[in-house]
This record gives structure tokens, sequence and C-alpha cells, in this order.
């Protein structure tokens, strides 16, 4: 075993500084030293999304990456997206549609849900249900047969490109 | 985008399609899942696993392990079994079965690869995996059982070595005679085979138990769906006061029937926690789900089917085996999907003629048990692929045998030849319907055009029949300690509102929301109103919690119930208070009212004057806002409900690969509580159904090595494979409850894979080939085509 090593790391917009065994996943980190349940372990080997946090605002699999790694930069998780009401039109959206049920892969699904709409948004297009379920193919779902899902951020989608529409006539 | 409808015959509440309240606290990543759940002095487990699929166990060495860096205990088999009583997976209904005792570690021998053989408790899950590598295991290898036609071979090696055979359980039913009616009619027959898959729950299992030596009492938070059940079991089998011992299942991960059976790790974790007096937790990761959650199906069902020139069914006779692992899973045993295989055959026909034979047979793999629609995808699939392969024999469209052979309006109440007894089902109406939702001549004529230019689409469609709401005849007279009675305490707190403990559970399908519905309209308060609990022993009423399609039918029966005693005591207060004849009130939006809807008091100022001013109260009059109600369905044994699913896929004949276009379910539940959610339990149910169909297998290797456990090479449906799924509901409500609520948790997997074999032979017909085993892979349709 390696010794723990310093790192600092911004999470959810606080500087926090802790020693950290080199072995220690990020998600680990962020669940067990900081309490960050809301990312949670599925597979451990990348394939099932649910762990899924932003790192200096892209997606990335927290268990795929060690926390030393993580050194020196930004981490957002859901519960820090939600803080700051960055998911707050998609997690309205799941709700209404009730796009989640036992809500474990729910995180991870949000975060990417809202990158790729960032994406969209960059690019001035409404995305086709065939590009959502093709975002979504990282993220595993044993609840709800995705359909609610690809709904939710269909509806999300359609309001932001009318509100870019409504801004393109203004 | 698919619209949810509010029930045509829906109240205030019940009928609406309204959001979960608890699905916002998941959404901001506030739930709160077993391994989430920290406790002081926690130590977590690790466990060494069998990399034998069935060897005698020699010497362990754990000396170096225990000395290892925060490690504080290497446990064997032997620690446990002074202090656990061993279980064995037997009911006492099912006649002449047998099955190994288990206990938490094994003593001399193990059975699959990857059963837990040494427990390390450390400081740190990293620890305690470091330590597993500093121990020594003697094995020694023997042949393994694994092939499920070879486990029942004379010269098979045998799994209990006192035993005759590997044969765990065998049974025949038989109904009229078929030999008979065989004679002089046409018949089809099938030999279908389908895979092992399993549950991958998101959450894997999880359990965390707390054991305090100061009031011996134990507290276990688990990720299960039956926190009572083990309460009982851990009382029993460790030798605790069961009013001691406190189960809480918080947030669950998903379980689909997968987290209600006995695990040896959980009784490791509780054993451990014992023995060290301090909390230790134990979280499988996802390796360590594939090789110990219990896997499903296994079957080989050879079957045929008797059919006049009428196109009318004469009879059916079926052969199922069904391989189920090392021993019968406990408390619920392996049996009862093969049961309930052999009794769903041929369940929505007219038939009188009806042979079944179940054989149930050990191998050296994964215990097999119950997950979601136990033994429904099976007997659905087996019967309506008969039923296809007759219609085409006879030149009949599927449709209308269908219609030719359903048990029809004017026999019910009806009993099947296996015995189940249905009230009422809407057979014919649900076909109809599908046929208009589909519009299936449309599609037909589509098919036959795009034939024309080499693309092969196949329709396919097949009825179900699904058991819900279960009476003790399930498990409570095999002598199981499951209980299928529910509990509900709804309390009317001083400020108004209403808190309402229950004995069913949450896994994310809803339960507390509809309870919520339930227990708002039955009282006549606003939902927001009341605050419903689930999950914990010790602050909700026992009962059998949520399994087999139970929560909606007698969990809501329960709660509807609860909430017209509650609303009674209400009223008996409020006449005392206003004078008035309590015959002549009600409660609307959280007052009391006249008769005609006249304010009188708020249920606030009811609450203010029972709890705080009792004295105002005439004596006599019992200031008690607190009801409990218990409900056991006393009717039928089972609510049958019924439903019927359309399935559209093409198929690339030169690569295999199965394009899922379109998926219909028209399904009937009875009353339908909350069509939002019930229209997403079907729509998930239809996905793991296709899962079953098209990717999801379990596959072992000649020498019982389970070769593809994990995330990556385990398919599962993902969202770019899947089609939209179109539903539509027929309502029939069951008299045996008030509430009229049947369950409908298993519709969407009962018939998704049936449906799904019925389209890609359809569309494999005018090539001369049809596959008979699921999952339906590219190379077994190449292999149908001869291609490869």
């Amino acid at each position: 075993m390696i010794e723990p090593q310093p790192i600092a790391v911004t999470v959810n917009g606080a500087r926090v500084r802790r020693f950290v065994e080199p072995r220690v996943s990020l998600a680990d980190f962020l669940r067990r030293d900081l309490g960050l349940t809301g990312t949670h372990l599925g597979c451990e080997v990348g394939a099932c999304g649910a762990c899924i946090v932003n790192l200096d605002g892209r997606p990335v699999h927290a268990c795929l990456m060690l926390a030393v790694q993580a050194d020196g930069m930004r981490v957002d998780t859901v519960e820090g997206l939600s803080d700051s009401g960055e998911l707050a039109a998609l997690q309205a959206a799941f709700h209404a549609r009730n796009a989640l049920q036992c809500g474990f892969c729910t995180p991870g699904i949000l975060v990417v849900a809202q990158d790729f709409l960032r994406a969209c948004r960059a690019a001035g297009r409404m995305p086709s249900r065939a590009s959502i379920r093709d975002a979504l193919s990282g993220n595993y779902c044993r609840c709800t047969g995705y359909e609610a899902i690809v709904d939710a951020i269909e509806s999300v989608a359609r309001s932001q490109a009318e509100a870019a529409l409504g801004e393109d006539a203004a | 985008m698919s619209a949810t409808t509010d029930s045509p015959n829906g109240g205030r509440y019940i009928g609406r399609g309204l959001p979960r309240p608890g699905a916002k606290r998941l959404l901001a990543g506030r739930g709160r899942y077993t391994d989430d759940v920290v406790l002081p002095r926690m130590l977590h487990a690790a466990f060494l696993r069998s990399p034998y699929a069935h060897a005698r166990l020699g010497a362990i060495d754990v000396s170096e392990a225990a000395a290892m860096p925060g490690v504080h205990r290497v446990l064997t088999g032997t620690d446990f079994a002074a202090i656990c009583t061993p279980w064995i997976g037997t009911l006492s209904h099912f006649k002449g079965m047998r099955s190994a005792p288990q206990l938490p570690l094994p003593l001399d021998k193990v059975v699959w690869a990857g059963q837990p053989v040494v427990m390390v408790v450390a400081e740190s899950r990293a620890e305690a995996e470091d330590a597993l590598e500093a121990i020594q295991v003697a094995f020694e290898e023997l042949e393994a059982v694994v092939d499920l036609d070879a486990a029942r071979g004379a010269q098979a090696p045998r799994i209990d070595a006192d035993a005759p055979d590997n044969v765990l359980f065998r049974t025949r039913i038989e109904s009229g005679s078929t030999e008979t009616a065989f004679e002089g009619a046409e018949s089809v027959a099938v030999d279908l085979r389908f895979g092992r898959h399993t549950a991958v729950t998101m959450e894997p299992r999880a359990t965390l138990a707390d054991f305090d030596p100061g009031e011996e009492r134990l507290t276990v938070h688990q990720s299960t769906q039956t926190p009572y059940q083990f309460q009982d079991l851990y009382a029993r089998h460790f030798g605790l006061s069961e009013a001691r011992v406190r189960v809480i299942a918080p947030d669950v991960g998903g379980s689909f029937g997968m987290k209600l059976h006995v695990y040896h790790e959980d009784m490791a974790v509780v054993g451990a926690s014992l023995l060290l007096k301090r909390p230790v937790k134990f979280t499988a990761d996802r390796m360590e789900a594939f090789a110990s959650d219990i896997h499903a199906r296994d079957h080989r069902v050879r079957a045929r089917l008797a059919v006049g020139p009428d196109g009318v069914f004469r009879a059916i006779e079926v052969d199922d085996v069904t391989g189920v692992g090392p021993f019968s899973a406990y408390p619920r045993t392996s049996a009862v999907e093969g049961n309930q295989v052999v009794r769903l055959i041929g369940a929505p026909y007219r038939l009188t003629d009806y042979r079944a034979d179940l054989t149930v047979v050990a191998q050296n793999k994964v215990q097999m048990s119950q997950y979601r629609a136990v033994g429904h995808p099976i007997a659905c699939a087996v019967t309506e692929r008969l039923v296809d392969l007759a219609a085409d024999r006879l030149g009949l469209d599927p449709f209308e045998i269908r219609r030719r052979n359903y048990v029809t309006e004017e026999m019910y109440p009806h009993t099947t030849p296996s015995g189940y007894r249905f009230e009422r089902l809407s057979l014919a109406s649900c076909l109809s319907k599908l046929h208009d939702l589909m519009d299936y001549p449309a599609l037909r004529a589509e098919q036959a055009r795009l034939r024309e230019r080499g693309i092969h689409r196949g329709i396919g469609i097949a009825t179900y029949v699904e058991i819900t709401n279960p009476t003790p005849a399930f498990y409570g007279v095999g002598g199981a300690h499951i209980s299928a009675q529910d509990g509900c305490v709804l309390k009317l707190t001083p400020a108004g509102e209403v808190q309402c403990a229950i004995s069913i559970t949450e896994q994310g399908q809803g339960s507390e929301a509809i309870v919520g519905q339930i227990v708002a309209e039955g009282l006549g308060v606003d939902r927001d109103a009341v605050r419903v609990l689930t999950g914990d022993t010790e602050t909700t009423p026992s009962g059998g919690a949520t399994w087999a399609c139970r929560g909606a039918g007698i969990g809501g029966e329960t709660a509807l119930q609860a909430s017209r005693k509650l609303k009674a005591r209400i009223l008996e207060i409020a006449a005392a208070i206003l004078q008035a004849e309590a015959g002549n009130l009600d409660i609307r939006e959280g007052a009391v009212t006249d008769a005609d809807g006249r304010a009188r008091m708020t249920l606030k100022e009811l609450g203010n004057l029972a709890y705080y001013r009792s004295d105002l109260l005439p004596p006599g009059v019992s200031p008690a806002l607190t009801v409990a109600h218990h409900f056991a369905p006393r009717g039928y044994p089972f609510a049958f409900t019924n439903g019927i699913h359309g399935s559209l896929v093409e198929v690339d004949v030169e690569t295999g690969f199965v394009t899922l276009l379109k998926h219909w379910v028209v399904e009937d539940c009875g009353r339908v509580i909350n069509p939002l959610l019930v229209d997403e339990q079907i729509r998930g149910g239809v996905v793991q159904g296709l899962g079953a169909a098209f990717f999801e297998e379990c596959r072992y290797g000649e020498t019982g090595q389970l070769l593809n456990g994990s995330m990556t090479d385990y398919l599962v449906p993902m969202a770019c494979e899947m089609p939209d799924i179109v539903i539509r509901h027929v309502e029939t409500p069951t008299k045996d409850t008030e509430l009229g609520a049947k369950g409908v948790g298993e519709a969407g997997t009962a018939a998704s894979s049936g449906a799904a074999l019925n389209a890609v032979n359809d569309a494999l017909r005018p090539l001369g080939a049809s596959v008979s085993q699921l999952p339906m892979t590219p190379e077994r349709i190449l292999r149908a085509l001869a291609v490869i």
C-alpha cells in the first residue's frame, strides 16, 4: 500500500483538502470521505453510468478515476448540481413524467442528460428521440424501460428550443 | 410521447396519474440506500469465494490474513455453525421435495463457483479484500453437474452424496385424458429452451447488521423488499427475541424479487455482528452480484397441443425440466417457478384435457429462484408459440385462433385444468382492443409489401394470465413464515395531518404514492396532508410487504379500510363536539362537514381538541385518533389478471440482428389507482422481458464457471435498443375487495418475451426457419437460418 497523498479538489463549489490512498477511486472518495452518496456505484467498470459526475464541467465515470487524479480539479455531483439549480428543469420533467423508479441510476442520467442538452443548445438543434436514446447509451436503467426518461429529456429539449426561438425572434 | 390518461372510473385521487412525492428526494441525490448508511464503529466484510463449482473443502489457513492491518476477525463455517441453525428450502405442500441444509459458510463442500467460503471483517472493505489474498484454502475439485439434461443422467455425479439423484422435486398435473384427446387430432409441438438470466438490480445487495449486546438488540439495514420476513428469519436462525430484531429497508435500488431470498452473505453478516458486537456491512460488488444473486428461469419445455379441424383446442401435454442450482432457495423454494409454469400453460384457453410434468433438477450453478413474473414468461411463451403453430397449421390468423379458444364470458368463475380459479378475465376485450391499437391489417399489409423488398418484419402477439393478490395458499399453507396479510396504522396528528405506517414496501414502483392517494381519498383529506412510512419492522405493522403483485391489491385495500376506520373515529369525536349525528357528517378537503358539504370544523381544530383538550369530550368518547387495521384476502386464492402484448420486429437475415420497432400492451389489472405508475411498471416489465428474449443470459462453461459475470459481458437492454411501448387498459375490478385493484408488476415481463418469440418466428416463417431458444441472439438466428 502506498501512503495517503494530499489532494485539493473543488467539490460542488467548495474547496476541500484530504489525504487519500492513491488506490481510492473518485467515486469512493466522494461517497466515503465527503459523504456525497448521491454518486452511486453499480458496476465499478465504467459500464452502468450510475457514478457519472462532472469533472471540470464534463461528465466522467467517477468509478474509473482515482481521487488523486482529480487533484486541483473541479468536481460537481448531483448534490451540487441540484443545489445550484442547474438540474432543476430536468428534475421537474423527470418527476412529472415518473422517469425514475428506484432512483439508483438517476443521478448519472441527469448529469449525462444535462451535458447532452447543453450540446444541443450550443448546436441550436432539437434532438430526435433516437438521438436522445443514443445519448443514454452509457446509462443502464433496470426499472423504467427508458421511454419515460426519453420523454422527460425530450420535453426539456423542446422547452429549451422554444426559448431559443423566442430569443431569436426578440 | 406517451400520454397517460386518468382512469375513467377514478375519484379525487384514486385513478389519477399523479407523480410520486418520494421521487423528488431521489432526483436530488438525497436517496439513502443501504450502502449509504454509516454507523459508529462499523466494520466491513469481504468474502473469499470458491473458484470451483464443486469441490471438497480441505484445510483453511487464515493465520496470515488475521494478522494483516485493519483485520478484526476471519470467520469460517465452523464459527457460524455454532450460532446459526441451518435453513432448508422446501415447503410442505410440495410433496417429496428435498434440499440440502444450508449454513452461512460451508463446512465440508462447495457447490457453486462463487460460493462464499471465508469471511474477513476489517476496518475497511479494501483492507478486508487485501486479507483475502493471504488466505489458503485446500480445495479438492469434484466433477461438476452443469448441463440440464446431463444432470438427470444415470451417470451424472451427484451434488448431494446421500441422495439417489439430482432431482429435488417432481410433480405431475393431470386432468381429463390427453391421450384420448390427441387421437385423431392435428397436433403441434415445441421444444423450447429458456436461458438463465438474473435481476441485475442497479443497486447490488447490501446488508448492515448492528448487534447491541446491552439490550440483545439486532438492527439490520438491508436492501430488501421483505423486512418482516427477515426479522423472523434472523430471530429464529440466531435464537434471538423477535421483538428485539429490527429490519430496516431504506431506499432500495431495484429488487424485482431478487432481494427477498436468503443469501449466505446476509446470514454471515448478521452472525459476524453478533460475534464481534459491532456493526458489520457487506455490499456486493457487481462480480459478486452475478455470482451470488439468484438466477432465474433455466427451463427446457417440451409441449404439444391437440387441435381439431375447427381450430378448437383439445388438449395440451407438457414436460418442463428446470435447473435450479445446487439447492432450493429459502424460504420460498426454487420449485415455485416451475410449479407456476406447469399451472399457467394453456390458462387463457378452454381446455379440459391437460397433463404436465415438472422436474426440478440440482446443478452446480448459482441458486435459481423467484424473479419478476415467476414462471409466467415461460408458460406464456410455450402456450403462445403452440397457438401460433396451430394457427399456421390450420391456416388461421393468430387473432382468430385465440378468439375461438379463449375462456368465454359466461364461463366465469372458471377453473383451469391445473386448478386455478378465475373470478373474471377480459380476454376477448383485450384481444380486440390490441387489434385496433396495432392497426393490425395495416401492419400485415406493410409486412407483405416490405417482404417483396427483402425486408423481413415479424408481428407477434401473446396473451398472458397473471397471478396477483396471493392468499396463504401461496406459501403459508406450506409452512413458510411469509405473511399474506397487511397492516396499516393511521394517525391523525394534533395538527390534523395524517401519518400512515403500512407493511407494504417501496422499491420505486410507487407503493407509498398509491397508499397516500388511497388514504387521502378514503379519509377526505388532501394528499399532501398524508405522509406514508414503509420499510421498518419497528415503526410499521407486520405484513407481507411487496412481492408477487400484492402491494396495490392487498396493501391498498388495507389502507382503504384503515382510512374508513379512522374516518369513523374522527366523525364520532366530531359528532360529540358538534352535537350532531356522526352519520350526518362527512370529511371533505380536510374539514368535517355536514352531509351537504358545509364545513363545520377543520381537522386541525378537531386534532387540537382531542389531543390537548380531551377534557372537553363527553365521558365515554375516546380521544384516540390512531387506528390499526389488518386485511387479508378471503375470497379467491389469487386475483388473476390478464392482458395481451403485440410485438413488431425486423430481422436482418444477414447479421441475425433484430430491431424492435414497436411494442403494444393491453392489460387489465382491475381498478387502476395511478395510471402513470401502472404504465411505467408495465414499460419496465416489458423491457426486462425483452432482455430475456434477446440479450440476457448467464452463460456457463463445462466446469460450471460463469463466463459472463460482469456488466460488460452480460447484456441488458439499453435505451437505444428499446422500442416505444404503447399501453391501454381494460378495467375489471375484483369484487373480493372494495378497492377492486389487482397487481400489475409482472404484466410487462409475463408476455413480452412470448410476443417477441412469435414476432421473430413470424419474420422467419417465409424463410422456412424458426428459433426455439431464448435469448434469440444473432448467432441463434443465423443458425436457424442455416447461415452459420
